[in-house]
């Protein structure tokens, strides 16, 4: 497989506590012990930062069923565009990611695709309907590394109780969608000045918020690990907070989109846009929500008790998109834009560089327990994976989501300035992005 | 539209000599039309207008200033006349094509436009969402593209889903009126409400507007409270909170400081809310709001928000009673009521086709 030297990079890998500069050789698809020997091919990272490969615990790759939205191909390719190794696919697929011959299908073809590493999530019920578990030890055989009816929460109280003391057998975690339906039902976006500005149904934040309370109990009670997937308010990470202060196994993420955008975004649109916009682009599950919630994510990211970051990658086609909004698919495209809207966080002030790498790494890869699947993973301490990225925290550049790898061209961030850049990503030993031309076309068309 | 079209008046032969055409026959009401000193040629008048209408589309009051409401309710003084003539036809419009879209069930509003349209002069199509290629799974955009590439100049649409207009008016040139989108807004609802209380009550600067019932599923009151807002009325919001929008009465402080709509005073008694109002406004109860659980049952809105002749009496002497329609007589206002003679509900329908024709008429001279 040969060796590859990465010279002269700020080395952050938040899991040793490591920010320095320091030279990292992969040799056979591991972190070598030594960087001192020669390798066959070195990457110049002087001024780059470099850090372990990121961690995407959440991100639908629409394959198989939806192939016109993203293939497993191209979403890796998103991936690694953005500086992932490592993609927790999400079970919404078509069929549903509900038993073993989906699983293995997954796995082979991101094999094939040979770019970054999937860890499939199993359904928890069958077909996601809600209805029937699926057969989470099996699909736990097959590979899924967690269970999810991701798109649909499970809203049956009894059945997510015993989904979490079913999967605790598993040494497995259920991720829930939080979204009360009763509550939920018909809303477009969130309830606030905003919807009523629109004329759009609102979902309130309560609609999350009673479920997120409702499984944290449940964790309590079953002794099981419930993660909360992209919580996106105020209460809901308050609920969190006193879990695990009790003790409860719950965990969280949240995603980029909900650390920068409110719903206003779905009234003002990109930049030159008119107004009202009903950008369908910003409407997304949950939804963008009031600058308070907003403020409060971004507050529990920098103090841990949101533990990660997750893109929730939701790529659509365009017609998905291109429509009222009340009839638009919910979903952002976020693998290629992840990285620099949580740079905005450390830009201003309120984020260490260290806990947004961290957030990206061993946080997600922590909090399912991943180190069992892929031993290493979120570190490049030696003998870990020679999973990498190297990136310009300083470079600054347009989102365009044509240039995007990702078939989903749908982001509410097109046109905006942003800073930090990938610049090149190693999954398993091997060069998988190399935006080395890329970046210095950028560079040189502003100078230019 | 391209203002110096406008200023340069002799860009559109057809518009320049519909005003005059106008104008002509009806002497002193060219001045109303076109917003001029009286005497003013047509090429004066159009240099006129030009600094007082500059949409495209209309798709809500939102983005009207006082100048161009009024602009648009003078114009409709001009209609009015037109519509009181033996022969109600004028060839303002001759060689324009107007269609009317609607995703939605619609009486006065289609009826009103088509009738808008006709009497200008212009060639009305009416395209229904049932028995057209809508049916087919036709998306909006690529029905409008088709529209347009048929000839239609002026677009008319009602959509059951908020801010469809919006999508419309992206994807094509022609200019897209909305007819009521979701919950939107209902910009022409709106101006003839303006128009009926200005034309009884003259000046709204400081009337006091009592809006009473389903405000949160509602586009008329959206673009109601726009509409007065800025004439300068004041609008008070009367509802069982469960049929008040979210984040109402309360100011957002943002950095365009933008608010969910203009200030409103929410006045949750009825007896108050209408005590020494100008103008009564009542709205259509849905009936399918009371499977939500929003209320109870008509019987308790009717008893508690309904407008009887009772409550009327709190209001001003002159107040006047409106309904947007269709009416639910016995539910949200008692049938006394709706034939009294403060109520001018029907001649908020007849003002419908003047201020429609008035809004043709100002977007065709562009389009």
């Amino acid at each position: 497989m040969g060796s590859l030297l990465i010279h002269g990079a700020r080395l952050i890998d938040p899991a040793r506590g490591v920010d320095r500069v320091e030279d990292v050789r992969f040799v056979d698809g591991r972190v070598a012990a030594n960087a001192g020997e020669p390798a066959d091919r070195v990457l110049d990272g002087v001024g780059l930062v470099l850090a372990p490969g990121f961690v995407d615990l959440h991100c639908h790759l629409r394959e198989p069923g939806q192939e016109y939205k993203e293939t497993i191909h191209s979403g890796l390719a998103a991936a690694v565009h953005g500086g992932f190794t490592t993609v927790c696919a999400m079970p919404n697929t078509e069929p549903a990611t509900d038993n073993r011959s989906v699983v293995e299908y997954v796995l082979r073809t991101a094999r094939a695709a040979g770019l970054a590493r999937v860890l499939p999530i199993g359904a928890v019920t069958l077909g996601r309907s809600g209805k029937q578990l699926a057969e989470l030890a099996e699909l736990a055989e097959a590979g899924c590394v967690a269970f999810s009816d991701d798109g649909s929460p499970v809203a049956d109280a009894e059945l997510m109780r015993r989904a979490l003391e079913y999967a605790s057998g598993l040494g497995l975690a259920v991720i829930n969608h939080c979204e009360e339906p009763s509550l939920a039902k018909g809303g477009v976006m969130h309830e606030g000045w905003v919807c009523t500005r629109l004329g759009l149904k609102g979902q309130p934040a309560a609609a999350e918020e009673v479920m997120v309370a409702r499984d944290c109990q449940l964790a309590a009670l079953t002794g099981g690990h419930v993660h909360i997937a992209h919580v996106s308010t105020a209460g809901a990470i308050e609920a969190v907070l006193a879990a695990k202060a009790r003790g409860a196994q719950v965990t969280c993420e949240v995603t980029p989109h909900h650390l920068t955008l409110t719903d206003e975004a779905a009234l003002y649109g990109p930049p030159g846009s008119p107004v009202p916009a009903y950008d369908t682009a910003a409407r997304v599950n949950p939804p963008l929500r009031g600058t308070t919630d907003r403020y409060a994510c971004r507050l529990a990211l920098a103090d841990g008790t949101i533990d990660c970051v997750a893109t929730d990658h939701a790529p659509h086609a365009l017609t998905d998109k291109e429509c009222e909004f009340d009839q638009a698919a919910p979903g952002i495209s976020g693998l290629e834009t992840a990285l620099p809207l949580l740079l905005e966080l450390v830009q201003a002030g309120e984020l260490p560089l260290a806990r947004a790498v961290e957030a990206l790494t061993i946080a997600p890869a922590r909090a399912l327990g991943l180190d069992r699947f892929v031993p290493g993973i979120g570190t490049l301490a030696p003998g870990a994976p020679a999973d990498a990225v190297l990136f310009d925290p300083d470079a600054e550049w347009i989102v365009d989501p044509r240039e995007f790898a990702s078939l989903g061209k749908n982001t509410p961030f097109r046109g905006r300035r942003v800073r930090g850049r990938v610049i090149a990503t190693v999954c398993d030993g091997t060069l998988v992005y190399d935006g080395y031309e890329a970046a210095a076309a950028v560079t040189a068309g502003r100078s230019g | 539209m391209a203002r110096d079209d406008l200023q340069t008046a002799p860009v559109n032969g057809a518009a320049r000599s519909s005003g005059a055409v106008i104008a002509a026959e009806h002497g002193t009401r060219s001045s109303a039309i076109a917003g001029a000193e009286p005497g003013a040629g047509a090429r004066g008048a159009a240099q006129a207008a030009a600094g007082r209408w500059l949409h495209h589309h209309v798709l809500d009051l939102d983005d009207f200033s006082r100048d161009e409401i009024e602009y648009v309710l003078e114009t409709t003084d001009a209609m009015r006349e037109v519509l009181a003539r033996d022969v109600p036809r004028v060839p303002a419009l001759r060689g324009t094509t107007v269609a009317t879209l609607f995703y939605e069930a619609s009486t006065r509003t289609r009826a009103s436009f088509e009738l808008a349209g006709k009497v200008l002069g212009a060639d009305v199509i009416n395209v229904s969402a049932s028995g057209s290629s809508v049916e087919k799974g036709e998306s909006l955009v690529d029905t409008v593209r088709t529209l347009r590439a048929i000839g239609v100049n002026i677009l008319v649409m009602r959509h059951k889903s908020s801010g469809a207009p919006y999508l419309a008016a992206a994807h094509t040139d022609a200019a897209v009126l909305n007819g009521g989108d979701g919950w939107h807004a209902h910009p022409t609802q709106a101006l003839l409400d303006l128009y009926t209380m200005q034309s009884r009550l003259g000046s709204l600067r400081g009337r006091r507007v009592a809006i009473v019932g389903d405000i949160a599923h509602s586009r008329v009151a959206r673009s109601d409270i726009w509409g007065l807002s800025v004439m300068g009325a004041e609008v008070v919001l009367c509802a069982p909170p469960t049929l008040l929008p979210a984040g109402l009465g309360r100011r957002v402080q943002t950095e365009q400081e933008e608010v969910a709509l203009p200030g409103v005073t929410i006045e949750p008694q009825i007896e108050r809310a209408l005590r020494g109002a100008d103008v009564v406004m009542t709205l259509r109860l849905q009936h399918e709001r009371m499977h939500s659980g929003l209320l109870p049952s008509l019987r308790e809105y009717s008893r508690r928000y309904g407008i009887t002749s009772e409550r009327v009496a709190l209001a001003a002497p002159h107040a006047l009673v409106m309904h947007p329609g269709p009416m639910n007589e016995g539910v949200e206002i008692a049938p006394d009521v709706a034939r009294s003679v403060q109520s001018v509900i029907e001649e908020q329908v007849t003002n419908g086709v003047a201020v429609r024709m008035a809004l043709l008429y100002l977007i065709g001279r562009g389009a």
